[in-house]
């Protein structure tokens, strides 16, 4: 007998007074759990097989479907929850590594709900945003440059190479490969809508996609997928990608699987043959080495364009970035422990790193100590998702944030995070033809631009209420943030007063 | 066109392999400058002296041809084009190259191939003269290194962990003796004389560097390849 260690964890729910067997569930759901039981003429669903993704909660033309949590219940335990036991049948039955998607969902505390936001009252005043205008334009970039002249007055230095964003916002780097075609083509029509940029990962750029250079950021990362001189023509700017807030130490790895033909071009790689990008660049051990490929990277697009370093953050974040203010990189990019993924570790995934909120706080701190903060700009990543998230980071002394997994959200994702097995019923992290035609670039790209001129439109408001008229005057400005339900330490770290403290 | 690189920097150096109209560029007097020809497409190198790290990267069609030892990085991520180097070349020679063609006179440092990779018609190839330092051809994906030993009376001619995580391609070890500690996932195989694309190889490293093709042809060579294009496979298990 076959005894079943691991339960469902979902219960479908179909009220059978609304159904009326049409069947679509049965064809929106590709994880095969809906099907038409012809002798009792009518649905039934396997529970086992369901993600929770909401496609066909979603797309049931009489509302009849809802997806529960299970009430089948393991005897409570505070210490062995469900998750934990489940783990452990599924390593007793492989001998597995256990794989996840998108960001840590666990139960660490995070600081950005902690922070609040101060306004002005009486002695100086807020600003209608309605009324008065409002900067949200900002540039990334080197801003380290000894200005001189010649005898006519005319510039000498030649200028960094910068980035200009409309919103102080990109969209970060997810690889075609692990998300569809469409999902890039809707970020590449969005970013060039809104005047900002999104990230190719370090899958490569498809060919169609070459035409919003302008818009897009390349990515370098150590399998160097889809690198090569035109790649990094086309791009607006390179990023070398050092690590990523959700497997910081781990790299990328694409199953063949999920290599389709479109993909193996993208990437210059083989059909059939996984795509492994580990860790290690296994040219860098050192700043020195970092900043050879920098310079590597720079000499080879003429240094027209910024380099971007993106790290993850971790324990040591501080010297690292103090390491890459000096590199001859233009932006550092910091990715939080609750970024997201299309596949982690999953222990990796929920237990390296830290959040990313101190991470930034310490970083600008320690390149302003030493006199560097100017030589690089930093951008933030790892679970932004709003713009009052976007707000206290550039606070706290981001110059831009990076989202994806809002990105994501805004195209129709629900957060199963089931994107490492392949079936992704949104048509967001998956290869199969079907499912990505699910997903309309253009439509994408219509939520993209609305999602991000709302938030634009909520930081001018919330910029407004604070009297700071630009990105530029908030960026660092920690006065303008208060802690709540937080320690002595937490306070120190972030360089923020507690709420209740005046100026 | 000829240049003397004595006072230039890297920079100024590739402005002007760039500005020039002369398919073929003669470089001498270079030390230690970096990143020289630097994706550089359709011309012709002829470098005298000792250039610094990532010579020849992201090299896109160029030729260039080296009198002297090369250092870290030479040609890395290389798309198309030859790098020939009259001496020693440094670690990670040929990161991640696609395409085009290295052939090394003497021995390479650590790491080199590592994630070389085929590409449709692609494949790329590093032929080496002498021994190979660690690692060689980690994470490669395609292509082909040869390595020939040359002058050595026996003993293996790669140093340790040779092909670690190794998923395409293959190897030539011109040598009886296998690497220490070399990888479960790759398989080794004895064979005597090479098949045709490699012979080919040889037979161009050979009329470069003056030596005749027979002598190495014909002899007992290590083959080592993947025994699995998704070595990591079974690792995983979903949650
Ligand atoms: S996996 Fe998604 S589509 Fe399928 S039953 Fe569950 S919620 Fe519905
Ligand atoms: S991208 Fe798709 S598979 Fe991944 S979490 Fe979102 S809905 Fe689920």
């Amino acid at each position: 007998m076959k005894v079943r260690y691991i339960l469902p964890a979902f219960e479908v729910l179909r009220d059978e007074s609304k159904c009326v067997n049409c069947r679509l569930c049965e064809r929106e759901c590709a994880n095969g759990v809906h099907s038409f039981d012809s002798e009792r003429g009518r649905m039934i669903a396997n529970d086992a097989k369901c993600v929770d993704c909401h496609r066909c909660v979603c797309t049931c033309p009489t509302g009849a479907l809802k997806i529960a949590e299970t009430k089948d219940v393991y005897r409570s335990n505070a210490n062995w929850s469900r998750a934990a036991i489940d783990e452990i049948y599924r390593q007793a039955e492989s001998g597995g590594v256990l794989l996840s998607s998108m960001g840590n969902p666990d139960t660490y505390p995070e600081f950005w709900n902690r922070l609040l936001i101060n306004a002005s009252q009486v002695t100086n005043p807020p600003i209608d945003p309605l009324r008065e205008p409002m900067e949200t334009q900002v540039r990334l970039g080197s801003g380290r440059v000894k200005i001189e002249r010649d005898e006519n007055g005319r510039l000498k230095t030649a200028l960094p190479p910068q980035l200009e964003l409309q919103v102080p916002v990109m969209f970060s780097a997810m690889s075609y490969g692990s998300v569809s075609y469409n999902v890039h083509a809707a970020l590449a029509r969005a970013a060039k809508e809104l005047g900002i940029y999104y990230n190719t990962g370090e899958g490569g750029l498809h060919r169609d996609l070459y035409g919003y250079g302008d818009h897009t950021i390349v990515q370098v990362a150590s399998g160097r997928f889809g690198v090569f001189r035109e790649y990094l023509d086309a791009a607006a700017a390179i990023e070398i990608k050092m690590g990523q807030g959700a497997k910081p130490g781990i790299g990328g790895h694409l199953p063949a699987a999920k290599i389709t033909p479109a993909v193996a071009r993208t990437r210059m790689i083989p059909e059939g043959s996984d795509a492994i990008s580990p860790a290690p660049h296994h040219d860098i051990y050192s700043i020195e080495d970092l900043r050879q490929l920098v310079m590597s990277v720079k000499e080879a697009t003429g240094c027209r364009k910024p380099v971007i370093v993106k790290v993850a953050a971790v324990h040591n974040i501080e010297a690292i970035a103090s390491g890459i203010a000096r590199s001859g990189a233009d932006v550092i990019a910091i990715d939080g422990f609750r970024g997201g993924t299309g596949a982690a570790p999953t222990r990796i995934r929920d237990n390296v790193g830290i959040p990313v909120e101190l991470a930034l706080a310490r970083v600008d701190d320690r390149l302003r100590e030493e006199g560097v903060r100017d030589n690089v700009s930093i951008v933030v990543g790892g679970s932004i998702r709003s713009s009052a998230d976007m707000l206290k980071a550039i606070a706290l002394g981001a110059d831009a944030c990076y989202i994806g997994t809002a990105a994501l959200i805004s195209l129709g994702c629900h957060l199963c995070r089931s994107c490492h097995t392949g079936i992704c019923n949104w048509g967001i992290a998956t290869q199969i033809p079907d499912l990505v035609a699910r997903l309309d670039p253009d439509e994408g790209a219509r939520r993209l631009v609305n999602l991000v001129t709302a938030w634009k439109h909520e930081l001018e408001e919330m910029m407004g209420c604070m009297g700071i008229n630009s990105v530029e005057a908030l960026r660092g400005n920690r006065l303008m943030l208060r802690g709540i339900g937080m320690t002595e330490s937490e306070l120190r770290l972030l360089g923020v007063k507690p709420a209740g403290e005046s100026m | 066109m000829k240049i003397n690189a004595n006072g230039y920097t890297a920079k100024k150096l590739n402005i002007m392999i760039g500005r020039s109209n002369d398919e073929s560029i003669e470089i001498e007097g270079v030390i230690g400058q970096r990143y020289i020809g630097t994706a550089l497409s359709g011309k012709i190198l002829e470098i005298e002296g000792a250039p610094g790290n990532a010579l020849g990267a992201f090299l896109d069609g160029a030729k260039i041809e080296l009198f002297g030892n090369a250092q870290e990085a030479t040609g890395d991520t290389m798309n198309a084009g030859e790098i020939v180097i009259h001496g020693n070349a440094g670690d990670a020679t040929g990161y991640a190259m696609r395409g085009g063609e290295i052939f090394i006179e003497g021995d390479v440092g650590y790491r080199c191939g590592i994630h070389m990779k085929a590409y449709r018609g692609n494949s790329p190839a590093i032929v080496i003269g002498g021994k190979a330092g660690s690692f060689l051809g980690e994470y490669q994906a395609g292509g082909t290194i040869v390595v020939l030993g040359d002058g050595r009376a026996g003993g293996a001619v790669a140093g340790y962990f040779c092909g670690t995580g190794m998923h395409g391609g293959e190897i030539w070890l011109r040598s009886q003796d296998a690497p220490a500690a070399l990888p479960e996932q790759v398989k080794t195989e004895r064979v005597k004389g090479v098949p045709s694309n490699v012979e080919m190889l040889i037979k161009k490293w050979c009329a470069k560097f003056g030596k005749e093709a027979i002598n190495y042809t014909g002899d007992e060579f290590l083959k080592l390849s993947p025994d699995d294009a998704n070595p990591y496979k079974r690792l995983y298990t979903p949650n």
